[in-house]
């Protein structure tokens, strides 16, 4: 790893492997935009007026030290951040053009285009099958049980666990182990089939074995999905993402290809934490 | 009184024993100048324990020992022909008045000469017990004392020993709650085997009257003891108890955690908290004068006879008293429910009435139904309320209008008035105590399984 304080510099910054950082595809349409988004947890501003373009199809990263408001922005996009009491959210976030805040807007179906994988695995107290059919039976995606058992089966080949977990769908979810339970947490969203899938650090309570698991699966669906995640590890961001963001104190400090952040990186502040000086 | 003062002085000498172990191992460390194997606390405490439990020891001993021997003495020097013509309840009867003069009480009828001179033994032998206790006690906290402070030293792992005591005096203390709950259930089986001696346990159990005729009655009249009318009333009480404080409970429990803001839960929550510390006396008046009349009149109006105490009002109101039960420990159960799961269901675009529904509350039943068993048993063995409003009518029948009873009322019943621990109609009480007791160990046990099962199928 390059540690120079030289920000210009040609050869990566952050070292990526051969081959295994992805090439960018065409991606020109807006799926989401934020303009202007201002977090308030109380009187503490946590956000401090993102404006943000997503494509379709793009997995995003976003990268930056702790506590600077990854998350919390991550959560506007499907408005997770309602079920916090404190929370207050100003500007604007579409999807396809529509203000997803605006007052008739159903957060239920919103939620249905916008799916969201948390940080730590939280499958259902309920067994294997059941968790994945929870969203589609919620939503009426199935008329028969015969749908319904498509929808399970395609959804946990999706996120590669099928093979696995095949023998025992009604055994309980929560006995599967940790890196399992995130890739049914991961087949459970895909489920409802959603547009979006926000990820916010899906791979950090797993090993290096399963977190090659997700990673894969995100480049799979990253052919049909838009994927934003949140990521600590730069590595990580590095192989599987089109774009990467840099989130510094509130503020989104840079947004650019994946290549141009770890290589060429514009602002310092994106610089020094790449290169490990502060975060 | 004396016995506590003596306690009092052993206490404040075994405070003078720790200061002076814990001086005389600072002192031998100064002496010998070297590291003591335990900090100078322990050493005091050791030292404390050595003058005082030895003395306790005694004390406990001797106070259960010496009435015996004082008695057995006094009965000794009492007149043979005395003795002989007496049958042993007498003698009892006796020795208790004796006793009652020797600590210069008046007796009905006043002492005869006899009992007089006995007392006058008694009291000498009183005093003299006391005296000899002080001087015993006395020699053992001092001797136990000088014992260990000579002995200690820096090689003395006083830690160690002190950290023995702690254990040993911790088991004992769950040794007494253990041996008391078995004490209890052996002489209520005592009691109750001597109840089936005189009714056969098909009789008890299977019987369908309930007609205990009282021994006044004549001592041929044996009375019907059959079970189930008043097992019948118990259930039909508890079942409509249930059925009010379940749902009325769970509801309250989901809204407080869940929909209440902050400040309605921080009012509403301790002031359905103080239902459960009603007593449950001011419940019964409360279903005699209000609620019995108030249904009575309902029944009027719509046509049914609703008798003023009956099953319905009886389990209305103990209902009442134990929503408090299953609201807050269905409360306190339903927060634990991590944040995480609630928000993969409303991630995937649930409700939150769906969410609750279908993730916390499954998550949270092990729980609930912990919550709900332990309702149940506090209803079954509720007392007063049923004793004022369910009108004691032991006899089986569906109507929960009618007056019904249960099988607490029915222990007061035959426990209060006319006492003679040797007649069936007194000692059914135990036999009734005794079905009860495993009737909620019954459910105690269920519970416990219940919850096993869903630990292994949730976690
Ligand atoms: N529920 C909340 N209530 C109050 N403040 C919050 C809450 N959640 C987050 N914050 C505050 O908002 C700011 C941003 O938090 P956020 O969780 O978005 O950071 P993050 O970038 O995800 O950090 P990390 O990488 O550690 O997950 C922090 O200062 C945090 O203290
Ligand atoms: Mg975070």
């Amino acid at each position: 790893m390059n540690t120079s304080a030289e920000p210009m510099t040609a050869s990566p910054l952050v070292s990526v492997g051969s081959g295994e950082s992805r090439t960018s595809k065409a991606k020109d349409k807006v799926k989401m935009s934020a303009e202007d988004v201002k977090v308030f947890y109380g009187n503490a501003q946590a956000i401090n007026g993102i404006h943000l373009d997503i494509y379709e199809n793009e997995v995003l990263a976003f990268i930056g030290p702790s506590g600077c408001g990854k998350s919390t922005f991550l959560r506007c996009l499907n408005r997770m951040n309602d079920t916090i009491d404190i929370c207050r959210v100003e500007g604007k976030i579409t999807l396809d053009k529509n203000d997803i805040y605006a007052p008739d807007r159903d957060v239920v179906l919103l939620r249905a285009q916008v799916g969201i994988v948390f940080q730590k695995p939280n499958p259902f107290p309920k067994s294997i099958y059941e968790n994945i059919a929870y969203g589609p039976r919620l939503h009426g995606l199935a008329r028969r049980k015969a749908e319904l058992d498509d929808i399970v089966e395609s959804s946990l080949r999706r996120a590669g666990l099928w093979d696995e977990v095949k023998d025992r769908l009604d055994q309980p979810g929560t006995g599967l182990s940790g890196g399992q339970q995130q890739r049914l947490c991961i087949a459970r969203t895909v489920a409802v089939s959603p547009d979006v899938i926000l990820m916010d650090e899906p791979c950090s309570a797993l090993d290096p074995i399963a977190t090659a698991k997700v990673e894969q699966l995100i480049d799979e669906l990253s052919e049909s999905y838009t994927i934003v995640m949140v990521t600590h590890n730069m590595q990580q961001a590095a192989r599987v993402a089109d774009r990467t963001a840099f989130f510094h104190l509130g503020d989104l400090v840079e947004v650019d290809s994946t290549d141009q952040i770890f290589t060429n990186p514009k602002d310092q502040r994106t610089h020094d934490y790449i290169t490990g000086r502060f975060g | 009184m004396s016995n506590l003062a003596l306690i009092a002085t052993l206490l404040l000498i075994m405070a003078m024993a720790y200061h002076l172990g814990l001086t005389r191992s600072r002192a031998v460390a100064a002496e010998q100048d070297v590291r003591m194997h335990s900090r100078p606390g322990y050493y005091g405490a050791l030292v404390a324990l050595w003058c005082g439990l030895p003395a306790f020891g005694l004390f406990l001993l001797w106070s259960f020992l010496a009435p015996q021997l004082i008695e057995m003495l006094v009965t000794q020097q009492l007149p043979t022909e005395l003795v002989a013509s007496m049958s042993d309840r007498e003698l009892t009867t006796m020795l208790r008045r004796i006793s009652a003069v020797a600590e210069g009480r008046n007796v009905a009828g006043g002492a005869t000469p006899e009992e007089l001179l006995a007392a006058n033994h008694m009291a000498r032998l009183q005093t003299f017990e006391l005296y000899s206790l002080v001087a015993v006690m006395a020699v053992m906290a001092v001797g136990g004392l000088v014992y260990a402070r000579r002995h200690i030293s820096p090689q003395w792992r006083a830690r160690n020993h002190v950290e023995r005591v702690i254990t040993w005096a911790l088991a004992a203390s769950s040794a007494v709650a253990v041996f008391t709950t078995v004490g209890i259930v052996l002489s209520m089986l005592g009691e109750a085997l001597k109840f089936f001696s005189f009714i056969s346990p098909a009789e008890f159990f299977l019987g369908t009257t309930w007609n205990p005729r009282f021994s006044t009655s004549g001592a041929d009249a044996q009375g019907e003891f059959g079970l189930l009318p008043l097992l019948w009333g118990t259930m039909m009480v508890s079942i409509i108890a249930l059925l009010v404080a379940i749902p009325v409970g769970l509801m309250t429990a989901i809204y407080m955690a869940e929909y209440a803001p902050p400040w309605l839960r921080n009012v509403a929550k301790p002031i359905i908290e103080v239902l459960a510390g009603i007593p449950t006396i001011v419940y019964g008046f409360f279903a005699l004068i209000v609620i019995g009349p108030f249904l009575s009149n309902l029944g009027d109006m719509i046509g049914i006879n609703i008798r003023t105490t009956s099953a319905l009002t009886a389990g209305l109101v103990m209902g009442i008293m134990i929503i408090p039960f299953v609201s807050s420990l269905s409360d306190d159960i339903i927060t634990q429910v991590p944040k995480s799961l609630r928000d993969g269901a409303l991630g995937l675009g649930a409700t939150k009435s769906e969410t609750i529904r279908q993730v916390v509350l499954p998550a949270a039943l092990p729980g609930i139904v912990g919550a709900f068993l332990l309702a149940a048993s506090r209803a079954i063995g509720e007392t007063m309320i049923v004793v004022l409003a369910a009108g004691n009518n032991p006899v089986l029948h569906g109507n929960p209008f009618e007056a019904v009873s249960t099988i607490t009322v029915t222990i007061v019943n035959q426990l209060t008035g006319d006492m003679d621990f040797a007649s069936p109609q007194s000692l059914v009480a135990f036999a009734l105590g005794l079905t009860l007791f495993v009737i909620t160990l019954g459910l105690n046990v269920i519970a416990l399984i219940v919850v096993r099962k869903y630990r292994q199928q949730y976690e």
